[in-house]
């Protein structure tokens, strides 16, 4: 079963994934309609617990994407966030959140093909995950956080 | 709080697929918006001379402005916002162009979504401060990395312009790959003729500081301030002391590979890379020298009669202020060994690169310009070119276009028959690319004038036979296989990045695609910046171009140079972290994770020690908003409640 009507949340660095996700756009590369993008300097910028607040407002899913291991504007920007992001991760199960509904990765500047690949699976894992029933989850998480 | 918001129809790319006036009357009922329009194109004078009517008619004291990438225009329209009085930061832009209209087909998505970005961006401007950023002075010198014609051409017309210019070339000489051909298409320009009186002006230059064998280490700093330490390697030759006599390389006793003329030959483990190589001074390679791998030698440091041999030199780091850089790597060619078994991988001798058979033709190559194939010596008849190796072939991952195979390739093989009037050549393409100007003319004349034939298809195999290499292609036109019997075949490689190239951008902060060019700021309008603020791209390390393109391109790279340098200092960007001096409590997680040095202690007067950021050096990446524990430091323009507030208003 999957839910259609579903929202996600993206935060993206500045300089390679939100730069991707124009390079997607401008070359017209149709992606679902769910995705609300926040712009940060650098997914070093990415608080966990900003990642937790969109999950208790009623975000679907939570999509987090930055520079390449080694090609953070800030140098290591994108290094202090994986480690936030990877514990977050782990986290979730333990918040009654389907981890499913939250994914990080790296795209670059030039990769605005696949920040649109990122975009559609994500999406359909979110769908796939809220769909089955994980609904019920997120108030769980609102009694937690 | 007054609030305008100005959505752009950006003439249909927006308007097709977002009603604009849907999300008009949505922003209207936002809290705070007093003022909200759709306007047919924002960027155009009209556009932003709306913005600024309505921030001095309405007093508006913020503004959203709905429209294309922030990465595109936010410059524009901030300014634009400056001239209506307003602190220019109190600007927000909201993406609904590359990040919805374009992308989203259905106009209920794309208007629903556009209205949750635009509030979004009014929850956001809400809760904005104006900034203000400080001044830095810039440092009136400039960088440039690699010194091929790109490099050469930078390096000068900056130097000209009174900038002092340190030009650092990773080989023993300047030149890069233009000084290896014979001639220049569409003109047939002598390339060295052309190329050798720049390398002179450079080291001539009272602007320019010319370090050869050399890379770059480290780059630390920003836009108008780089440190920068090259590594100069050790050549063991006493560079101000060389005389460029050569009688080393004389009397060397060890061969070494020719790489100047792409492996045709055989040089010395002491040389000069080629007769007008700028600086004309000797280089030695350890690897190939008898001194080095048997532990004695010793004849060109006792040939030597400048005395300028060192076997106990040592990589040396040069260190430089600049306020600006200019890459110039330029490229390397394809190696189609690994990839294309069915041509031999390199097996066969006559079998060449397009770049060797440049050195075959070239008076300075080794063998005079006489073309003679490697494995006999013979003058071939019969020359077959492949064009669009390593390139534009999916099969071996490289989709681009070289965008110079198909014109090098018509005019090496009029050189051919310039070379051998008996001779026939053979050229298998797979379209024939020749946009610029003269180039098409040029191509034809390849097949009227000087014969050569050209088949349209791929050849599938290569092999020798009885002395020849039996080619075996396909003529997609005639519809029929073709077997020629070739003397030389030559292959017309790629462009890759330069070696290395990836590893640099690193170093630079700048950022590169999967194939490791260097990625330009804006396809269109930023050509030769790139996302780091002072740091400039000329020539082939951003893409594939010729020499033309290549020039062009470093001379606009020194134009924006020279219009940063002009200016004494330079506005730092005001989206800096921040302490809340009362709530800090001096724990200095901040200062521990910053990559800039840019956190310090400051002790208050009651002697209570809390971080203090130099504004000066931090960058404004956040990492330090994410890991204070009480949140007490904090990112302008990024702060807490300012993302919050734009997770709270999209989920809505």
């Amino acid at each position: 079963m999957s839910k259609e009507n579903v929202k996600i949340v993206g935060f993206l660095c500045n300089w390679c994934s939100y730069a991707g996700a124009d390079m997607a756009g401008t070359a017209r590369i149709r992606q679902p309609a769910q995705l609300r993008i926040v712009r940060l300097p650098c997914t070093g910028r990415v608080d966990p617990l900003l990642i937790l607040k969109a999950f208790q407002e009623g975000a679907d899913g939570v999509l987090v994407s930055g520079c390449h291991p080694g090609d953070c504007h800030y140098n290591e920007g994108n290094y202090h966030a994986r480690r936030r992001l990877e514990v977050l991760a782990r986290m979730l199960p333990a918040l009654g959140i389907d981890p499913a509904r939250f994914h990080y990765t790296w795209v670059s500047a030039s990769e605005g093909a696949r920040w649109a690949e990122v975009v559609e699976s994500f999406t359909g894992q979110v769908k796939q995950a809220v769909g089955g029933g994980s609904v019920s989850q997120t108030n769980e998480v609102d009694k937690m956080v | 709080m007054r609030i305008g918001v100005f959505v752009c129809q950006c003439g249909t790319n927006i308007a097709a697929t977002v009603a604009t006036d849907r999300v008009v009357e949505a922003a209207r009922a936002m809290l705070g918006v007093i003022h909200a329009e759709s306007i047919q194109y924002t960027c155009s004078d009209p556009g932003q001379r709306a913005i600024i009517d309505a921030i001095q008619q309405k007093d508006l004291t913020r503004v959203v402005m709905a429209g294309c990438s922030p990465r595109m225009h936010e410059t524009t329209f901030r300014r634009a916002v400056q001239r209506g009085g307003m602190n220019p930061f109190m600007l927000e832009m909201v993406n609904i162009r590359e990040h919805c209209s374009w992308i989203h087909p259905d106009i209920d998505q794309g208007t629903l979504k556009a209205i949750d970005l635009v509030r979004k961006g009014v929850a956001r401007v809400r809760r904005q401060a104006p900034l203000s950023g400080s001044t830095v002075p810039v440092t009136r010198a400039a960088l440039v990395i690699g010194g091929g014609v790109a490099g050469i051409q930078a390096a000068l017309d900056m130097a000209d312009a009174g900038i002092p210019v340190t030009l650092v070339e990773k080989g023993p000489t300047i030149g890069g790959n233009m000084a290896r051909l014979d001639k220049t298409f569409p003109t047939l320009d002598c390339s060295s003729c052309i190329l050798t009186p720049r390398m002179v002006e450079v080291k001539n230059h009272d602007n320019i500081k010319l370090i050869v064998n050399a890379e770059v280490d480290q780059v630390r700093g920003h836009i108008g301030s780089f440190e920068v330490d090259i590594r100069r390697k050790a050549t063991c030759v006493i560079e101000q002391k060389c005389t460029g006599c050569m009688i080393c390389q004389e009397k060397c006793p060890s061969r070494a590979p020719d790489e100047f003329n792409a492996g045709m030959g055989e040089s010395k483990a002491i040389s000069i890379a080629f007769p007008q190589a700028v600086p004309l001074v000797a280089g030695l390679r350890k690897e190939h020298c008898r001194q080095f791998v048997k532990g004695r030698c010793g004849v060109c440091q006792k040939v030597c009669p400048a005395d300028a041999i060192d076997y106990e030199q040592e990589d040396e780091i040069v260190s430089g202020a600049f306020g600006a850089v200019v890459v110039a790597t330029g490229y390397d060619l394809y190696d189609w060994t690994g990839s294309y078994p069915t041509y031999g991988m390199g097996r066969y001798p006559d079998v060449i690169t397009s770049m060797q058979y440049e050195r075959l033709l070239s008076a300075s190559g080794p063998t005079g310009g006489h073309v003679r194939r490697p494995s006999d010596g013979a003058e071939p008849q019969q020359v077959v070119f492949i064009s669009c190796i390593g390139s534009r072939d999916e099969s071996v991952g490289r989709p681009q276009c070289c965008s110079v195979g198909c014109m090098y390739t018509a005019k090496q093989a009029i050189l051919t028959k310039e070379h051998i009037p008996d001779s026939q050549s053979y050229i298998f393409y797979i379209d024939i690319r020749a946009a610029g100007k003269g180039y098409d003319e040029f191509s034809r004349r390849a097949q009227t004038e000087f014969g050569a034939l050209y088949i349209r298809g791929r050849v599938g195999k290569i092999y020798p036979r009885g002395g020849k290499l039996i080619v075996m292609g396909t003529d997609t036109l005639a519809g029929e296989q073709v077997e020629i019997e070739a003397d030389l075949v030559v292959l017309a490689t790629g462009l890759t990045a330069a070696r290395g190239a990836g590893e640099l951008a690193r170093k630079l902060n700048i950022s590169y695609d999967g194939y490791e060019f260097f990625t330009e700021g804006h396809p269109k309008l930023k050509p030769v910046e790139t996302n780091t603020g002072g740091v400039f791209l000329a020539g082939a390390c951003q893409g594939p171009k010729d020499i033309p393109a290549t020039v062009a391109q470093a001379s606009a790279a020194a134009a924006k140079v020279i219009g940063l340098l002009s200016r004494g200092e330079l506005e730092t960007s005001p989206v800096v972290a921040a302490v809340d001096r009362n709530r800090c409590v001096g724990c200095f997680k901040c200062r521990d994770v910053c990559p800039y040095g840019a956190v310090e202690q400051e002790q208050l007067p009651g002697g209570r020690a809390v971080a203090h950021v130099i504004d000066s050096l931090c960058q404004g990446c956040g990492l330090c908003n994410v890991a204070c524990p009480p949140s007490t430091i904090s990112l302008k323009g990024y702060t807490d409640n300012q993302l919050i507030a734009e997770v709270v208003e999209v989920l809505r």
